[in-house]
């Protein structure tokens, strides 16, 4: 227990968790529409596709903040992990479809495909799902970390070719002959496990599981950095030949902390999919991916809990902003990207750690 | 019954088969009629003569009897006057008339109310009349037939080469034995060459029909290895005929099989070309970033903002001056480079200056600048694309032949790529500038111990990539439309060609450019446009893996920093 005392954010993330997946729940089913203190569907929803965005800002933290791998391409991993959840949603879906069609999902009719491709074979089992939300992007994440990582790949160079990555993965989902939906992605879900997605029970649920993932997810990451290997991973961070001159294979930890992320990203749209109804490859946009890195640099790079409260702040200003001004959103966002680099180097976690230093 | 239609020159035949032949030429004709004809008619000398001689023909057109009519027509073409065919299609399409004060022969337009008139003689107008004041010249079918023919013909005897080529053009594949005589006919008098060369594809086009043997195997001969659509699809019919001889058909089959490889050449020459005119874009993004990136080290994601403002600098300067494309075009260009060299310097002394040494939190900030960039423009201008005009000069084609045509605007971008990238070879070769920068690359301590002022040199460096980037954008202008996301799609790209070339390296980034333009292009017909782009990416990707520091990668101390 002693590597969760050592940070006090954290136990404050874990905190607020908690208490949210005790009050939003009652707010939201049992506090009546009328009051004050009722928290509509909508917010719930909203609070819970935050949330997996911290998930996500908590992947990267991982690679970025403790092994000094800047991916510009982890939004590549999400969407991966949305689109195997997207894909048992969309065989859920069943002859409910416009179409009517028994097993071939809408798009599939529309243009005019006679039987499932094979990769979509057994995704009519939600544990199957599961097992490629894990794995697809896992996977990826292997071979590419592999390949990079062996042939000492660092740096900028790393960084421009993940997102090259994500912008290929972009361009290849926008085919109609990969099989996604093309353009249009995945949507239309109409139930998850039986349980009717639009339902508000469906809804709290989701929002508890996506807290439930993001306490489970630091934890996880809590006890990564607290490891000797994670001692390792920092060592890498800040002196990669002289890790290696050690006897460390400093490209196994940086493999094994690449495809963990990933993988982590992957659960965290799995996550998100269900909760905002739809996937299209417009997820795999380089500027998500970083947008996503923002969070973490606005949150403090490092420090785990700053960045899951980084996406959730940043998310929630992007909501307000674009509510009320969208077309000063961006300005807003370009302004953050450079003050948060040029005078906040360690984020709001830095900020106020200072302050706790201070005092 | 009107006597047969007077016979013109060339065509020796019975009357029924002359009809039908000067009807398939005039078919073919027409559009190159109508838009030469009345437009701008060469002026010949012709002299006093000739003048009274076609006066009296016009004058003579307003016969009572369709026989005399014919009769004038014939006069009137072999005046062979310029204004003659003006005249005869007017008579043609029933816009003749005579003026009933003065029995004048005008060509009428219509205008509001009435006619407007224009003297068929010598081509003066007469203002406007009511359209009781005149009367039209009646035709009959013959006569149509007749000025049909002629009209042909007289474009056959057009003074410029362009013409009497898009005429033949025109009539091939659409001959009958006269056309054929008369093409045939035309042959010895043609000077030019590749006329004389249309006429004989169209004339072997025709003879594939014929019924001698000998005649046939020697038009197969003829258009053994032509480009024309229509010979390739005559001889492969007849190569699949069984009627024919088995001689014959070999014959064809070899010549197809000499068609298909020429084509084959060409278009392997066109897609070369597609290639490198993509590649030169690719360079000229790229060009830019190979200096701010590759011999400063800064990562600058704004670089696609900075092609994006050269762009909209164009737009600004041609609504500045609408009516001076080409001015405005080449004023563009400087005006550009100032523009974004001046944000570059200000993006610099503003940003990048406090993170040096700290690539990861440059390329974070700098994208934040893209950002702001973004907005603005989106803000300034509208989020809607804005159109560019090219000026004439850049526009349409060389056609080299029926398979292989290059256009303007391709080639000029092109030159214009070769252009920047040897200025820019030898502003960092011959100037002080250039010395200064190489040397602060190379070594930033040394550079400043000795006395360069290493602050200045960076602003100006990063001006002179910022500058060549919105140089890039006037280039991307001429072949895109004009938004605020002109410059994203082109970021990833030029990050590309800079680390695949070597970084540090402007060589590199010229021959990753063009090799990765040529690559996709050749990629393209096999697996499509968007895949192609995949297999590139995907082929850097693993390339960078191999190969980390490039193509051409820096050796000795550079390659420490």
């Amino acid at each position: 227990m002693r590597f969760l005392l050592a940070d006090r954010g954290g136990l404050v993330l874990l905190g607020v968790l908690a208490l949210a997946m005790l009050v939003v729940p009652l707010a939201n089913l049992v506090v009546p529409p009328e009051s004050a203190l009722h928290v509509s569907t909508y917010t719930v929803t909203l609070l819970g596709k935050y949330l997996c965005y911290a998930v996500l800002a908590l992947a990267l933290d991982l690679v970025w903040g403790y092994c000094g791998v800047l991916s510009l391409g982890h939004g590549a991993f999400f969407a991966l992990g949305g689109y195997a959840m997207g894909m048992y949603l969309m065989r859920q879906i069943g002859e409910r479809g416009v179409y009517g069609h028994p097993v071939l999902p809408d798009f599939m009719v529309f243009l005019n495909w006679q039987e499932l491709p094979w990769y979509w074979y057994g995704f009519d089992m939600f544990w199957f799902a599961l097992v490629m939300v894990a794995l697809a992007p896992g996977l990826l994440a292997f071979v590419f970390g592999w390949l990079a990582f062996r042939s000492r790949v660092t740096g900028v160079y790393l960084s421009i070719i993940t997102q090259a990555l994500t912008y290929a993965l972009m361009l290849a989902f926008f085919r109609n002959e990969m099989g996604f939906g093309g353009n249009n992605g995945l949507t239309d879900f109409k139930d998850l496990l039986g349980f009717d997605l639009q339902a508000d029970g469906m809804r709290v649920t989701l929002f508890l599981c996506s807290a439930l993932l993001l306490a489970l997810a630091y934890l996880a990451c809590r006890a990564v950095v607290a490891s000797r290997l994670g001692r390792v991973v920092v060592a890498v961070r800040d002196a990669e030949s002289r890790a290696r001159f050690l006897g460390y294979r400093v490209e196994y930890f940086k493999l094994w902390v690449f495809t963990f992320s990933a993988v982590l990203a992957g659960l965290a749209g799995a996550l998100y999919v269900p909760q905002v109804g739809i996937i299209n490859p417009s997820e795999f946009q380089p500027l998500n991916s970083i947008e996503l890195v923002i969070w973490v640099a606005v949150g403090g790079r490092g420090t785990l809990w700053g960045a899951a409260a980084g996406a959730v702040l940043v998310n929630y200003a992007k909501t307000s902003f674009t509510a009320v001004l969208p077309e000063v959103w961006l300005f807003a966002l370009g302004a953050l990207f450079i003050l948060s680099t040029l005078l906040l180097p360690r984020g709001l976690a830095g900020l106020l750690r200072r302050r706790g230093a201070r005092a | 019954m009107p006597s047969p239609p007077p016979r013109s020159g060339a065509v020796a035949c019975t009357p029924s088969v002359a009809l039908q032949a000067t009807l398939r030429v005039v078919r073919g004709l027409l559009g190159v009629m109508l838009l030469g004809m009345f437009a701008a008619m060469p002026v010949t000398a012709a002299d006093e003569g000739d003048t009274a001689t076609f006066a009296a023909a016009v004058a003579a057109l307003d016969a009572a009897s369709f026989d005399a009519k014919a009769e004038a027509v014939e006069r009137l073409a072999a005046a062979r006057h310029p204004r003659g065919v003006a005249v005869m299609q007017a008579l043609l399409d029933g816009n003749l008339y005579r003026h009933k004060a003065d029995d004048r022969i005008v060509i009428v337009a219509d205008a509001d109310g009435g006619y407007h008139l224009t003297d068929a003689a010598d081509g003066s107008a007469l203002g406007e009349v009511s359209r009781r004041k005149v009367k039209r010249i009646s035709v009959n079918n013959q006569l149509r037939v007749q000025l049909r023919g002629l009209i042909a013909r007289a474009a056959l005897d057009d003074p410029e080469t362009a013409r009497r080529l898009a005429a033949v053009t025109a009539m091939t594949g659409e001959l009958d034995a006269d056309g054929r005589a008369l093409l045939a006919g035309r042959a010895e008098q043609e000077s030019d060459a590749g006329v004389r060369e249309a006429i004989a594809t169209a004339v072997a086009i025709y003879d594939l029909g014929a019924d001698d043997a000998e005649r046939r195997d020697a038009a197969v001969a003829v258009l053994r290895g032509s480009l024309n659509p229509v010979a390739r699809g005559r001889l492969a019919a007849i190569a699949a005929d069984d009627a024919m001889p088995r001689e014959t058909r070999r014959a064809a089959e070899s010549a197809l099989a000499a068609i298909e490889s020429r084509i084959a050449f060409y278009e392997l020459v066109q897609t070369l070309f597609f290639g490198l005119s993509m590649g030169s874009v690719l360079v000229l993004a790229a060009i830019g970033l190979a200096i701010t990136f590759g011999v400063m080290g800064v990562i600058n994601m704004a670089h696609g903002e900075l092609i994006m403002l050269g762009a909209y600098t164009t737009y600004v300067v041609q609504l500045a001056l609408p009516n001076h494309l080409g001015w405005a075009l080449a004023l563009s260009v400087p005006a550009a480079f100032v523009v974004a060299a001046l944000v570059g310097i200000a993006i610099e002394r503003g940003v990048i200056r406090f993170l040096y040494g700290r690539p990861l939190e440059t390329l974070l900030a700098t994208f934040g600048v893209s950002l702001v960039l973004q907005q603005a423009v989106r803000t300034i201008f509208s989020p809607l694309n804005r159109s560019v005009a090219t000026p004439a000069w850049m526009s349409g084609s060389i056609e080299i032949n029926a398979v292989l045509s290059l256009t303007w605007n391709r080639i000029t971008i092109m030159l214009f790529m070769l252009v920047v990238f040897v200025l820019l070879m030898a502003v960092l070769r011959y100037t002080r500038l250039g010395l200064e920068v190489r040397a602060v690359a190379q070594n930033r301590a040394m550079a400043r111990a000795i006395g360069v002022r290493g602050n200045r040199v960076d602003a100006l460096t990063f001006g002179l990539g910022a500058g060549v980037a919105g140089v890039a954008g006037v280039a991307l202008s001429q072949l895109t439309n004009v938004g605020p996301n002109l410059g994203q799609s082109y970021i990833v790209d030029s990050f590309m060609v800079v680390v695949f070339g070597g970084v540090g390296n402007l060589w590199g980034t010229l021959l990753a450019g063009l090799g990765l333009g040529v690559a996709n292009k050749f990629l393209e017909p096999w697996a499509g446009a968007v895949m192609a782009k995949i297999l590139v990416l995907v082929f850097i990707i693993v390339f960078i893996q191999k190969r980390p520091r490039g193509l051409f990668p820096q050796r000795g101390r550079a390659a420490e920093g």
